[in-house]
């Protein structure tokens, strides 16, 4: 098992013919991904690099029922795309686009929290994120695969190279992980730390998480407090950015300490505080996983029985 | 992106949101010829006037650069006093901010004062409006002290800023009922300005209510969301380069992340994210770091080279620890480009390079053979604690 995808899932790219998409698309493929074609407004009806293009994705949704679609559309389309792929039935959207402007990720955010209201599901990992990857399943974005290796461990994270840092640690130790889940680094986003730890809770394979977390907004906070009342599985924890000035973005549209909120400080406290594990030094996020699962002696009573 | 009260205040005018009238000048002579010649403010009837510094930053007031002047006479005095000072608040950082220039305009008489932003909250995903009666005072103390004093509540970006939101802010400030409709539209026209010209954060405080009745922004600050600056031609002419690092404005031609910080040692790094733990870790090692500076994926010679130039356009950098971790670039290119770079810029402070991923052992054994004067490292930690070590031997 694992969360979200695994491979037997059908993925299109938005914005195949580009650069990157197309870079990307077939490196997925190359990881064994199932990527059945791209969209591309205008080239519908030929063949990129052995992929079939459709102009829309309804036409995608129409020939090969699609279950993901994987956006590497320019900011100034990316919302659109977004929500296209949503109107078209879609359920799993990953965003890899960097650089949307942020009241255009609010509008999107609210029609997909509409839409969920009125019974649909639709989830949308990104945007600003490397993706998602099930090891020897689907890599569905841009982080290199071979990294990554089949295993116990979840990872859920708003950064991509400071992932693939605390993957390789967890590959080294033979620990492997489950899923790896890149949420992104900008302040509107689709799914947050709390609905992909309570996807890693569910998943039998899943024996802890790795959350990695950076200074900016209270989602680390808000997702600790969740753990705290519903996990049973060890999350260990880190927060980049204790030493970013306040009221300086540090690349991330996200990563702003601003009216005295959103500190890394305040974060590992509060994190603490609910009971995650959290390590102050990056390079030991594997060995603490490693340890924490050999000594079995840890199991998280929600807070609602004790 | 931020801008100037004065550049705001335009901005306020052409959406219908009332403001003092003035004019910005950057010398005293400038203002003692509207003075004499009487032209705009200075030909009206107003008796009392507000001279203030303009730069990027709140806590003016405090910092003494915000003056009143009692007649007309007693501004160029003001005016030459404020600029070519340096303003040194809360928000500058001890090395303050340099005036250029000075916005003057007319006193108002002060019925009573509220505090009104309006933000991109991310945690409701909308935009917020914040309200307080207690103007003229920090939010974040007023909201330690009296959070009963501050209204926030969310719009739907569904619905829109509509009359009921304005009314039911109006009646959370007291405002005399014949002013609900005048409140409303002033705060639509606020919100109107924020979505189509992609702010992050509208502040005014205070936003006064006149002896006559009039609801006028007597102060103003105003940030963009930079991610939206390709579509906001308008705002882009309104930046101010003087207000930036140098240093941040030539990494930002070079597509460079970098912020300048205060210590001694200088990274560089491939991700934001393992940028800002790179960082952190070179504290925890017990250094200081000079910036944070991402890279992104290629790190490419010319891109290294760039990078490390502009390291070295810091004086405080002592030396320099570059974290790569190789994911899509194999790490032997990152390194042929770190020892082509290192060669050319002839650096002149302990290098550090830790290299992990892709080939990462191929890249390694490169940059030992390299015959360049550098130490190479496996581990994150382990590079961190190598360049404390090198500069401060290195002293």
């Amino acid at each position: 098992m694992s969360i979200l995808v695994d491979r037997s899932t059908r993925v299109i790219v938005q914005g195949i013919t580009g650069k990157e998409g197309s870079y990307h698309a077939m490196a997925c493929r190359e990881y064994g991904t199932l990527v059945l074609g791209g969209v591309t407004p205008g080239k519908g009806g030929t063949v990129h690099e052995g992929f079939p293009v459709w102009d829309s994705v309804r036409d995608a949704v129409e020939a090969v029922h699609p279950d993901v679609s994987l956006i590497f559309v320019p900011p100034a389309f990316a919302a659109d795309a977004i929500l296209e792929a949503a109107d078209a039935g879609i359920e799993l959207i990953v965003c890899i686009t960097e650089g949307i402007p942020v009241q255009d990720m609010m509008r999107v955010r609210r029609i997909l929290d509409i839409r969920n209201e009125e019974g649909e599901t639709i989830r949308l990992i990104g945007p600003n994120c490397p993706g998602i990857i099930t090891p020897d399943g689907a890599k569905i974005g841009i982080m290199p695969g071979y990294i990554h290796k089949r295993g116990r461990v979840g990872v859920v994270s708003r950064s991509g190279t400071l992932t693939y840092e605390a993957v390789w640690q967890l590959t080294q130790l033979g620990l492997g992980e489950s899923t790896c889940v890149g949420i992104g680094g900008d302040p509107i986003r689709g799914l947050n730390f709390r609905e992909v730890l309570a996807l890693f809770e569910k998943d039998p394979e899943t024996e802890a998480v790795v959350m990695i977390g950076e200074i900016g907004g209270e989602d680390e906070e808000k997702a600790a407090a969740f753990a705290r009342a519903h996990m049973t599985k060890p999350i260990i924890g880190f927060i980049a950015g204790l030493t970013a000035p306040p009221g300086r973005r540090m690349g991330h549209a996200g990563a702003i300490v601003s009216g005295g909120k959103g500190s890394a400080r305040d974060k590992m406290k509060a994190l603490e505080s609910y009971g995650v594990i959290v390590v102050d030094n990056p390079s030991v996020i594997g060995q603490t996983v490693a340890e924490t699962l050999k000594s079995g002696s840890y199991r998280r009573v929600p807070a609602c029985h004790g | 992106m931020n801008i100037h009260e004065y550049q705001a205040k335009e901005l306020f005018r052409s959406y219908g949101v009332s403001v003092p009238s003035g004019v910005v000048v950057d010398s005293a002579e400038e203002a003692r010829t509207l003075i004499e010649s009487k032209t705009g403010i200075f030909g009206g009837t107003a008796q009392v006037f507000a001279v203030k510094a303009q730069i990027h930053a709140g806590g003016r007031g405090k910092a003494g650069g915000v003056k009143i002047a009692k007649n007309t006479s007693d501004i160029p005095g003001l005016v030459a006093a404020l600029l070519g000072k340096t303003l040194v608040t809360h928000q500058t950082g001890p090395e303050g901010r340099l005036v250029r220039k000075v916005w003057i305009e007319e006193g108002a008489a002060i019925s009573r004062e509220f505090y009104l932003s309006l933000v991109l909250d991310r945690s409701s995903r909308r935009i917020s409006i914040l309200a307080s009666t207690e103007g003229g005072m920090e939010i974040e103390e007023v909201s330690a002290s009296h959070p009963e004093k501050i209204l926030t509540l969310s719009v739907d970006p569904e619905i829109g800023c509509k009359g009921f939101v304005g009314r039911r802010v109006a009646t959370f400030l007291g405002l005399p009922v014949n002013l609900y409709n005048s409140f409303s539209v002033l705060l639509a026209n606020l919100y109107r300005f924020f979505t189509e010209t992609d702010c992050m954060m509208v502040e005014i405080n205070p936003l006064i209510l006149t002896g006559e009745g009039r609801l006028l922004a007597l102060d103003a600050k105003v940030s963009f969301d930079d991610n939206a600056l390709y579509r906001q031609d308008k705002v882009l002419a309104l930046r101010d380069l003087f207000e930036e690092n140098e240093l941040e404005i030539e990494a930002s031609k070079h597509r460079l992340n970098y912020v300048k910080l205060d210590g001694s040692i200088a990274c560089m790094v491939n991700g934001a994210g393992l940028a800002m733990a790179t960082m952190d870790v070179i504290a925890l090692a017990g250094g200081t770091p000079a910036n944070f500076l991402d890279v992104g994926g290629g790190a490419s010679k010319e891109t290294v080279e760039q990078a490390f130039r502009i390291l070295l356009g810091d004086p405080a950098v002592k030396g320099i620890f570059v974290n790569i971790f190789g994911g899509i670039v194999r790490c032997e290119r990152i390194a042929g480009g770190i020892i082509a770079a290192a060669k050319d810029v002839k650096l002149h402070v302990p290098l550090v390079v830790r290299l992990q991923g892709t080939n990462a052992k191929e890249g390694r054994e490169m940059l030992r053979d390299s015959g360049l004067n550098l130490q190479v490292a496996e581990e994150l930690f382990e590079g961190a604690e190598k360049i404390v070590l090198a500069v401060k031997g290195a002293k």
